[in-house]
């Protein structure tokens, strides 16, 4: 409770403090309680980190940014009431939420009080509801397979490639969009299979695969299914290499299909850690006992989004940050950000990893 | 061809495991007139017995696989036939005599305790055990597909098949098996002739246990995952086995199985794996349309 009036008074302070100094009001709302909390905590972090960066030097446009926090729980009926909140404290910038069924609600409040926002909410809805003030600094869901199936039909040039999914409505939908883009590199797929996840025997799928000649297999999925097939692959003398969706980082996959697991191929989200041009500031983090993991970095992304949006547009007024944002590109921790029409970022929202002894990594090119 | 010759051997393998699971539903009919729809959950629960045995003796520095096979073989028996002892008296013996429905619902409810029991217990995640039994022999070779047989699917079908010599011995040849038969014709008549009824209806239900044991087993080696859910797909499976061979009759549940694991092969090889149920499923609705006892049952005859 106390820490409770001790948030308000600090909220309460900061907006007699932004009438006082002028400061530009910047904010992040996220599930900062309940289930999903420690998401939430992780771009509280992120974004602190980033406005005392950016304070320290000197600001935006000669004045320095002020943070307001707002927490949705995930909930999209309180992610609205947090929206009007913000609009009330008459925020120029907003990095949120997190859920998709709270941005999405969220936005048509931004969007009515045209107030810019950056998101990492993946659903393909974000950003295909033709709302201008939404910019995702984050994949979507519907790229993966993109990725995934682009990647596979290079790679695997003159290979025969089969296109396998679970019925699920994620591995089904995963595994189209993988078909889609192998067509779209000028491959057909070999084989379009279905399989029932939560069977244990798949060796029809196995020799099907094997008279069809098929060396390749991209499977929209779960880890279980594919740790059984491989196993299956492998008892039959077939040399298969699956490419799968997030699921597969799961380390129970390596235990299930032994060896075999290196023939695995997966395409996930790419590590900002590993960006070199962010060695500094993942540093930073560090020695201050912060692990730069998840959404920190993105969070520190989106601040760094917004600096220098308003620094190119020399305003925070709607229309111009819009322009500059769209229009602009931007070096960030998390490389450089520059939006198609839609809001969606250009850069690769997913990376292609493979599986090696125990431990995944980017795969070679 | 060669693809031909390759979905049988899956085939029969996977039919060879169908088999043994329904074989413990059919016996079970056949002397109280019930569905024992635990019995998948039985074979589940050996498939954790197994991985835990597999595991504590790879621990223990264990490395020959035969040893290894034989000990959690003999482990998992012993365990998974006194399970099938307790449920048979814990919930189905209070309720002989009652409605036919109660044992019915009785049976679920123990399929659900289970399943639960083990999640609680064992997480709900899925447990996998390293390969075991890797490779097999190239039996038949063509230039474009080469048929094997993994050494784990040789294994499968060799132990069914000494299996069901040895049972089929058990039930025409000894005493046992005479009693056993003699519960199954009339109860009532059987203990007036001085048999234990009650000892037999146990005897049964762990002889049933212990054939599960032998599929769940062999199934971990197999395939070398397991979860908390695999009983309700393979009970389900052995249960259509069962009632398409004719429920009640032993021959007939193998029978039932072996035909259920062809078509699975064939269907998914040569049409879609994606209808592989439907085609199993509707197979069965035709053979009870026009055999409405099953393929090898008796046609039931009311006593009045």
């Amino acid at each position: 409770m106390g820490k409770k009036i001790l948030l308000a008074g600090c909220g309460l302070l900061a907006m007699l403090g932004s009438a006082a100094h002028a400061d530009h009001l910047v904010a992040i709302a996220g599930p900062m309680t309940g289930q999903y909390a420690s998401a939430g905590d992780q771009i509280r972090k992120g974004a602190e980190m980033a406005i005392a960066d950016i304070n320290a030097k000197g600001g935006v446009l000669g004045q320095k940014l002020k943070l307001e926090v707002g927490d949705d729980a995930c909930d999209p009926k309180q992610a609205v009431s947090v929206a009007n909140t913000m609009v009330n404290k008459k925020i120029v910038f907003m990095h949120g939420h997190w859920c998709s069924s709270s941005t999405i609600p969220a936005s048509d409040v931004y969007n009515e009080s045209q107030i810019p926002m950056a998101t990492v909410s993946t659903n393909p809805q974000v950003t295909e509801r033709g709302l201008k003030n939404i910019f995702r600094i984050m994949g979507r869901d519907d790229q993966q397979g993109l990725v995934a199936g682009s990647y596979l039909a290079e790679a695997f040039k003159g290979k025969k490639i089969a296109v396998v999914d679970d019925k699920s409505a994620y591995g089904k939908g995963l595994a189209d969009e993988m078909a889609k883009a192998i067509q779209a590199k000028g491959t057909k797929p070999a084989l379009r299979e279905s399989i029932t996840a939560g069977e244990k025997d798949y060796s029809g799928l196995v020799s099907k695969l094997k008279s069809a000649g098929v060396e390749v297999m991209a499977y929209g999925g779960y880890h279980t299914e594919v740790a059984l097939i491989l196993r299956q692959a492998q008892q039959a003398g077939l040399k298969l290499t699956i490419m799968g969706g997030d699921t597969m980082t799961n380390t129970e996959l390596v235990t299930a299909a032994g060896p075999a697991a290196d023939n695995v191929l997966f395409t996930f989200s790419p590590d900002p850690r590993k960006n070199p041009a962010a060695a500094d500031v993942v540093k930073k983090f560090r020695d201050a006992k912060v692990e730069p993991e998840g959404y920190v970095m993105y969070a520190y992304a989106a601040m760094q989004l917004f600096a220098q949006a308003a620094e190119q547009a020399k305003s925070v007024k709607y229309a111009d940050l819009e322009k500059a944002m769209r229009g602009g590109s931007f070096d960030t921790v998390i490389g450089k950000l520059s939006f198609d029409a839609k809001g969606d970022n250009k850069l690769p929202g997913f990376m292609v990893y493979q599986w090696k002894g125990g431990q995944y990594d980017y795969v070679k090119k | 061809m060669a693809l031909a010759l390759q979905q049988l051997i899956n085939g029969l393998t996977l039919g060879a495991v169908y088999g043994l699971i329904a074989i413990g539903y059919t016996m079970v009919y056949g002397i109280i007139g019930m569905i024992n729809f635990a019995h998948g959950d039985i074979y589940m629960v050996s498939a954790f017995i197994a991985v835990t045995g597999f595991t504590l003796l790879a621990a223990f520095g264990v490395s020959s696989v035969p040893f290894a096979l034989v000990v959690v073989l003999i482990v998992a028996v012993l365990f998974t036939s006194v399970y099938g002892w307790a449920v048979e008296r814990l919930a189905y013996r209070p309720l002989r005599g009652s409605t036919r429905l109660a044992p019915l619902i009785s049976a679920i409810g123990m399929s659900i305790f289970l399943q639960n029991m083990v999640q609680l217990t064992q997480g709900a995640r899925v447990k996998p055990i390293p390969p075991m039994l890797t490779g097999g022999i190239d039996i038949y070779e063509t230039a474009e597909f080469t048929v094997r047989i993994a050494y784990s699917q040789m294994l499968i079908v060799l132990v069914t098949v000494g299996l069901m010599i040895g049972f089929s011995w058990l039930i025409t040849r000894t005493s046992f098996g005479r009693q056993q038969r003699a519960c199954e014709q009339d109860r009532t008549m059987t203990a007036l002739l001085g048999i234990n009824v009650d000892r037999t209806i146990s005897l049964t239900f762990m002889l049933g246990a212990a054939l599960a044991a032998v599929a769940g087993v062999m199934v971990t080696v197999y395939y070398g995952v397991v979860d908390f859910y695999i009983g309700f797909v393979a009970g389900i499976k052995a249960f259509t086995a069962a009632v398409l061979g004719g429920v009640g009759s032993l021959p007939g549940a193998m029978l039932g199985g072996l035909i259920i694991g062809l078509i699975e092969a064939f269907w998914s090889s040569y049409l879609s794996a994606e209808y592989k149920d439907v085609a199993t499923f509707s197979i069965l609705i035709l053979v009870l349309m026009f055999r409405p006892s099953g393929l090898l049952g008796r046609p039931e005859v009311e006593k009045v």
